[in-house]
């Protein structure tokens, strides 16, 4: 069958010929790799995506699942060349090691913040519980956010 | 470009010693980065892999046919297809590519198929049909030791074996299996050059390491392959061994055709190897004082089916048996066995953790006999620069800050809570404030930097000069820590330009930088950076009679004489091997200078425990660590906290349970690793005595944050609930019952 649905504000279409993922969909069969595979349950949130305003793990969405719907990567929440001010946040305080996490928790965060400019250090911590971050220990994570958190109150 | 008449500083930004931000951060922000999960090539196969559902058994038969008759399918090949050398491995070739006869650990690789898409090439994996005939696993260490199924014995004696102290304290202590969990899992892709050769760009800490074992097993000259450095989802020591390589190459040059694999996460918990399980047996003597007078230690860690770096890990558990304190009387005998459990190999903190989650029980009881504080009792016997190894004799020669750790710790003032996250057991109403009581405990861990016992430990680096600035040629891996921001901050320091970007380059244009590991590559590959860019810049203003460089070009007594346009109409680039300073095998009794460099840490953490449900939160882990100098103390302290998290993952969480030698939770559901909730609040001292031979005297920070954090966490859950807790990770039941 074929899957339409709005991809990153634009409309997108592909053919899901059995049953898959929306993480395998995007990364596979339209090649928007931005969104990572890490433990195909739902546990660790490196493929965060938000779909019809929700952030949910792509890799527990069926692909077919989609069809109409508006699913947003972390390809699609950068204005042009410049970073979000998520983005720019986890760039300035060193949130960024590997890098494997770091799409999902840009979704996850920017959702964050798009609902809550100013969250306290336990919303922070809170809205990124279902994202795992091998590398940093988190610290320099919530940093960033409370950080922008501040500047934005 | 205009000659200036004031010339700049010759300070570069962004250069050693500032928090330069990662150059691959923003393309990793934006999803844009590529990692080998990533790699897509037109007409590209897929690969999969069939894998013994038995920790041991006969292999009988072996029937690809109904594979081979799935549409899609291009190869299912076996052990009898590997045209070189059966078997690879870290240091001793001991693990089959695929299985022929036998299987040892449960999970092992039998055979390997390509298929057009992932799903096919799965589905043509399970339709393999091997027949085997089962096999008494051996799963028990202590059993295998008896039975001779050892990868190494290490025994050390120093001093007079006679000696005793007044205060004895003997103790049993075990650290379970604990995964790596990298979030990328193991992926890469083959491509075949069309000339009998092949390009591998897959998950990898040492691609020199993993190139050398291909072209074995490949039956090909050197030249005919190139490993290539590919985007890596975090190692901790887990991609230092081959696992996906020789497979995809074998498919690769098999159907002609370019072939991906990636691991599930259930295949990566069988695909890689852990950090060893250990039991340890001790006994400390101490005068009425509080001076050791002599250690006895029997150090059993388990290597499972194959050796991997078993042999080394097993030297370091038993080299830092004792800890960074002095004893004038050690002995220690170490084994690790060879079982039917899965392999285990180098995981950060590479035995030091374990030995150091015993040592530092051993000493908080012992201050806690003696009536003495345990910082105090750790300060009086605190090992310093000059001093030698309690366990090796060798003379410290380096910087080793340990009163300073220590007295730095102490001096941390605990913070009041701004805001807490929640109670053991999360936020809701598991357990009530009142049942909580509050732990305060200490630990401290040291461990070698770079590789030990007479290795030949060496990096390459060459440095260019170009218009765009400064580039650094490199094979050394990048797997988020830095490495790529911190070789280019040594060069623009060393050159006195203001670009510089890192290449990663695969093993036919550089020679070996060594593996992304034992804390080495800042020390290595800085090392050589540093060096090629000085000796670049020297003959740079010698050709042009210059007393400076920087970016406008090259200068002499003020003046701006040779515009850097012209400088870079040459060729310029230098190319060095960097080796520590050289190390030698253990004697018979275990001492020599074994050992290039030392570094510590201490941690004091702070706990919340209900002891009825035997729950615990994390509350906060500050450390002070010997760090020689930060050359960006934001990449440092990113070391830091991701490595105490490591720790606390170990003391309380993390464990991968066997049965049979079968792993029982290979998931994230049921590995449990820490989340942003499980994470303390840390603050981090960084203590700079330089001296070390690391550029601008930088000592390797990756291992030390994940050696003694776990000690002190249970040293804490010890002071809250009185219990003895001499096995991590400690569970709930432990606490509780």
């Amino acid at each position: 069958m074929m899957v339409s649905f709005t991809l990153n504000g634009s409309p997108a279409t592909g053919r899901v010929e059995r049953p898959v993922s929306l993480l395998d969909f995007l990364r596979d069969e339209l090649e928007v790799t931005g969104s990572k595979s890490a433990c195909e349950q739902g546990e660790c949130g490196s493929c965060s995506v938000i779909l019809d305003g929700v952030v949910v793990c792509s890799c527990l969405v069926m692909a077919a699942d989609v069809e109409g719907s508006s699913v947003t990567t972390v390809e699609g929440l950068e204005s042009e060349e410049t970073l979000n001010a998520v983005q720019r946040a986890m760039h300035e305080t060193g949130a960024v090691q590997c890098g494997f996490c770091t799409p999902g928790i840009v979704v996850a965060a920017t959702d964050l913040f798009s609902h809550n400019p100013s969250p306290t250090t336990v919303e922070i911590k809170e809205a990124l519980a279902g994202n795992i971050c091998r590398c940093t220990g988190y610290g320099a994570i919530i940093r960033a956010f409370e950080t922008l958190a501040e500047e934005s109150a | 470009m205009t000659a200036r008449t004031e010339k700049r500083s010759s300070r570069v930004d962004e250069g050693i010693g500032e928090s330069a931000p990662r150059p691959d951060g923003i393309a990793k922000l934006k999803g844009e980065f590529e990692y080998a999960q990533d790699q897509w090539v037109e007409g590209m196969l897929w690969g999969a892999t069939t894998r013994s559902p038995h920790p041991h058994a006969r292999v009988l038969s072996i029937d690809v046919a109904p594979a081979l008759a799935i549409g899609g399918v291009h190869a299912v090949l076996t052990a009898d297809d590997v045209p070189g050398r059966a078997s690879f491995g870290l240091e001793h070739s001991d693990q089959p590519v695929l299985a022929g006869e036998r299987v040892n650990f449960w999970g092992e690789p039998v055979a390997v198929v390509a298929a057009e898409d992932d799903a096919t090439a799965r589905r043509a994996a399970a339709a393999v049909v091997v027949e085997y005939e089962r096999l008494e696993p051996l799963t028990d260490p202590e059993d295998a030791d008896s039975q001779g199924e050892v990868f190494r014995r290490v025994r050390i004696r120093r001093g007079d074996q006679s000696a005793s102290g007044s205060v004895v304290i003997e103790g049993f202590y075990e650290v379970g299996m604990q995964d790596q969990a990298p979030l990328g899992t193991e992926a890469g892709l083959a491509v075949p050059d069309g000339h009998g050769g092949v390009d591998l760009y897959a998950t990898s800490q040492f691609v020199h390491a993993d190139h050398e074992q291909v072209v074995a097993s490949l039956g090909l000259r050197p030249d005919q392959v190139r490993a290539h450095p590919a985007g890596i989802g975090g190692a901790f020591g887990a991609r230092e061994d081959v696992n996906l390589h020789i497979h995809l190459c074998l498919l690769a040059l098999h159907t002609g055709q370019p072939v991906k694999m990636v691991y599930h996460r259930s295949e990566s918990f069988t695909g890689h190897v852990h950090r060893h399980p250990a039991r340890m047996w001790y006994r400390h003597e101490a005068d009425e004082e509080g001076n050791l007078v002599r250690v006895r230690a029997k150090i059993s860690i388990d290597g499972g089916a194959y050796a991997s770096t078993t042999a080394a890990v097993l030297a370091n558990a038993c080299y830092f048996a004792v800890g960074p304190y002095n004893c004038e009387s050690v002995s220690v005998d170490g084994v690790g066995t060879r079982t039917n459990n899965p392999p285990c190999g180098a995981m950060r903190g590479f035995g030091a953790v374990q030995a150091c989650f015993a040592h530092e029980a051993q000493m908080d009881r012992l201050a806690d006999v003696l009536g003495m504080d345990p910082l105090e009792l750790r300060r009086k016997n605190a090992l310093e620069s000059g001093d030698p190894m309690p366990t090796t004799g060798q003379v410290i020669e380096t910087p080793l800050p340990t009163v300073e750790v220590i007295d730095s710790l102490a001096a941390m003032p605990i913070p009041e809570e701004s805001e807490r996250a929640g109670l053991p057991g999360g936020s809701g109403l598991t357990t009530e404030e009142h049942h909580v009581v509050r732990g305060i405990g200490y630990a401290m861990g040291i461990k070698n930097l770079g590789f030990s016992e007479g290795f030949d430990d060496f990096a390459q680096a060459r440095v260019l000069l170009t218009p765009g600035g400064a580039i650094v040629e490199t094979a050394a891996i990048e797997v988020g820590q830095g490495l790529v921001t911190v070789l280019a901050q040594i060069a623009r320091s060393a050159m006195g330009v203001s670009r510089a970007e890192v290449r990663h380059v695969d093993t036919s244009r550089i020679d070996s930088a060594g593996s992304t590991s034992a804390s080495r590559q800042t020390q290595m590959s800085g090392g050589a950076t540093l060096q090629a860019s000085s000796r670049l810049r020297a003959r740079i203003l010698e050709h042009f009679a210059g007393d400076d460089l920087n970016d406008d070009g090259v200068w002499r007594d003020g003046e701006l004489v040779v515009p850097m346009s012209r400088v870079t109409d040459e060729k310029w680039e230098e190319t060095v091997t960097f080796r520590h300073p050289p190390t030698s095998p253990p004697d018979d009794d275990g001492q020599g200078v074994v050992h290039a460099d030392f570094a510590l840490a201490a941690h004091r953490a702070v706990v919340d425990v209900d002891p009825e449900l035997g729950l615990v939160t994390v509350v906060r882990v500050d450390t002070a660590q010997d760090v020689g100098k930060a050359l960006n103390p934001q990449s440092v302290i990113g070391q830091i906290e991701g490595g105490i998290m490591q720790g606390v993952g170990l003391a309380v969480m993390e464990e991968l349970i066997l049965e049979d030698g079968v792993i029982r939770n290979p998931n994230f559901t049921d590995y449990l690793l820490p989340t942003i909730l499980d994470a303390p609040d840390v603050e981090a001292l960084l203590i700079e005595q330089e001296g070390s031979w690391g550029p601008f005297g930088a000592k390797g920070v990756g291992e030390p944050p994940t050696i003694s954090s776990t000690a002190a966490v249970v040293a804490a859950i010890r002071d809250a609930t009185g219990r003895a807790l001499t096995r991590v990770p400690v569970r709930p039941q432990d606490i509780a019952l």
